[in-house]
């Protein structure tokens, strides 16, 4: 039986190699239910890595993966999100030749199962939500950068995760989109909703997070709220010469 | 909220009801030999609508569909002459039989990717020509005939070619409504989001090996009882013709690819056009091939995404619209109403 102490998502003992290029060394990490937990590290730490080993799109060499107390390590990553899970690309992969509309209740009627005519109201609303309900007809593939990051975020919404997994979605943004962003996943976090978020502007991830850790090397090298870890000796060495929104 | 979800004109459907009647009256206003020739188009049609479902939403390009032509027509020879069973029976059973084999046709070629799987496709159905030539009991390499006897079953020749006028038509009608309705249901969404992006379909919840075999399985089904008709039209049958990879697969391609690969309309104005092609051209001799082959270039050229891709885009013609339209009744801002795109492969 899953109870609410159990850790929504546990990672133990996760290893991944590509080539010579060690992107996991043995990584533990819990995420409580209803946590807002932010993943910081350089370019080519692994985040994207770490995440694709979450939903099932990259196979770990090692380590299991456990989503509401059931180990889902076999699990292929449509299964996964059906579970309950869902993710945004860092780099955005739209149904290019949907509508945005279309992109959604595609993610909806599969990601959670619903009835196609059941999820127009809820897709037409969380179009609302994100500012893409004047778009709502275009064909995915002509949006713009912003807006496919846009539709990156609410297609993930539209699967009805109860785990979310933002990757870098405030990269690009002006200063009003971001808090509107902000407030956005505050409000999704009030609802209940997990969140993990990787993301490089720190001053949004600051405003969410209630704990942070840093990926570099393979591992986790520090935790902490965001102020605290930003001042930990390990992650000022790291970023010491790299820039942070490389 | 509450969104009002439209599929957008209703023109289609009427135009297509008015073709339907106009070609189920044909009997009555052609002879025997445009009977036949209709009989023909309207193979095609569902060949190259068939094909148009793997390669342009399932993202299975075959090359190798005579695999289930050859396969439908020597079902039916084989119940009828080894089984005696009525030529009609022969059809649907084919359907069934194609339906079964395509499953582990599928567990072979689903591994490889790309031109490796249209390769692996045709492999897969030479093995099939070459099985058929092994089988003596269907006159082995060099095929058989349908007697006489057997198809007084379905009645004297006139009520014959009639019948089998009507059953082209309605298999013709019945593939291509099928395909429109799958692809207007959730499973049509899967197939573009498939087609467009594999790795956000499965990570959207969409088992994509789980549709494509779906997806290949129906149209094994439905090519290998089109292919059981037009064999049972001509009455005979050799493994060469069943499972010719000219006539049931490069000049389906052929059509597909002039008419627009991606949209239910492509294939049909294909057909429209290459027995147009034909009818014109057909005292050139071996030059009409020549044409076809500029023809075809021309086209990829010219309009990559086929004759109805270009006039969709130009006009902005939808026969059979497939896009979702949102318009929000609330006072939620207007959805502009000029960007309904076609449900398109993306460039
Ligand atoms: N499929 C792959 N094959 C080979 N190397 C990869 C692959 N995916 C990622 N990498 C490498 O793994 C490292 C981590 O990549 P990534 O997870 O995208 O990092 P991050 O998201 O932290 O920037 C990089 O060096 C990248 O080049
Ligand atoms: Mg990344």
């Amino acid at each position: 039986m899953t109870s609410s102490a159990d850790p929504i998502l546990a990672l133990a003992g996760i290893r991944k190699r590509f080539g010579a290029v060690v992107v996991a060394d043995g990584i533990d990490l819990a995420v409580r239910h209803g946590e807002a937990l932010g993943i910081l590290g350089p370019n080519g730490a692994g985040k994207t890595t770490l995440f694709g080993m979450v939903t099932g799109n990259v196979r770990p060499d090692a380590g299991t993966v456990t989503f509401e107390s059931r180990d889902v390590t076999a699990l292929s990553p449509a299964r996964r999100c059906r579970l309950g899970m869902a993710r945004s690309f860092q780099v955005p992969q739209p149904f290019s030749g949907l509508t945005v509309f279309e992109n959604l209740v595609t993610a909806a009627a599969f990601g959670a199962g619903e009835h196609e005519s059941a999820t127009y109201d809820r897709c037409a609303e969380i179009l609302e939500r994100c500012g893409l309900l004047p778009l709502a007809n275009s064909r995915a593939g002509t949006l713009r950068l912003l807006d496919r990051k846009r539709l990156e975020l609410a297609r993930a919404l539209a699967t009805k995760p109860r785990l979310l997994l933002l990757d870098e979605v405030a990269g690009g943004l002006t200063e009003r989109e971001c808090e509107t962003l902000v407030t956005l996943i505050r409000d999704l976090r009030n609802t209940g909703m997990t969140v993990v978020w990787i993301e490089h502007v720190l001053h949004a991830l600051t405003a969410v997070a209630d704990r942070v850790v840093v990926l570099h090397g393979g591992r986790l090298i520090a935790e902490g709220t965001a102020t605290e870890v930003v001042r930990h000796p390990a992650v000022a060495e790291v970023y010491m010469g790299i820039p942070m929104d490389a | 909220m509450t969104a009002r979800v439209t599929h957008g004109s209703r023109i289609g459907p009427i135009i297509a009801i008015a073709a339907l009647l106009a070609l189920a009256a044909a009997p009555w206003w052609t002879d025997r030999q445009g009977l036949r020739l209709l009989g023909e188009i309207y193979a095609y049609a569902a060949l190259a609508s068939l094909w148009n479902l793997l390669a342009g939403y399932a993202g299975l390009v075959t090359v190798g569909q005579q695999a289930f032509v050859g396969l439908g027509a020597y079902t039916l020879f084989g119940l009828a002459l080894l089984a005696g069973v009525n030529p009609l029976w022969g059809i649907p059973a084919a359907g069934l039989i194609a339906a079964i084999a395509a499953v582990p046709v599928a567990a072979l070629t689903f591994r490889l990717r790309g031109a490796y799987f249209a390769i692996g496709t045709w492999v897969v159905a030479e093995v099939f020509r070459l099985g058929a030539a092994q089988f003596s009991a269907l006159g082995g390499g060099s095929g058989t005939s349908l007697p006489a006897s057997v198809l007084a079953a379905i009645g004297n020749r006139a009520a014959r070619e009639q019948l089998f006028y009507w059953l082209a038509l309605a298999l013709a009608a019945a593939t291509i409504l099928a395909i429109l309705l799958l692809l207007r249901s959730r499973h049509g969404l899967a197939l573009a989001a498939i087609r467009d992006n594999e790795t956000a379909a499965r990570a959207n919840g969409i088992e994509v090996d789980r549709t494509r075999l779906a997806v290949f399985v129906i149209a094994a089904a439905g090519t290998a009882m089109i292919g059981a008709l037009i064999f049972l039209q001509k009455l005979r049958i050799s493994p060469d013709a069943a499972f010719s990879v000219n006539d049931w697969t490069a000049l389906v391609i052929f059509i597909a690819v002039i008419g627009g690969i991606g949209r239910v309309e492509g294939p049909l104005l294909g057909t429209a056009l290459f027995f147009l092609l034909r009818e014109s051209l057909s005292q050139l001799g071996s030059l009409y091939l020549l044409v076809l082959g500029a023809v075809a270039i021309a086209v990829m050229l010219l309009a990559p995404r086929g004759l109805w891709g270009l006039l969709a885009d130009r006009l902005g013609w939808q026969l059979f619209p497939l896009a979702r339209r949102l318009e929000p009744r609330s006072s939620a801002p207007p959805v502009p109403a000029a960007t309904t795109p076609a449900r398109e492969a993306s460039p």
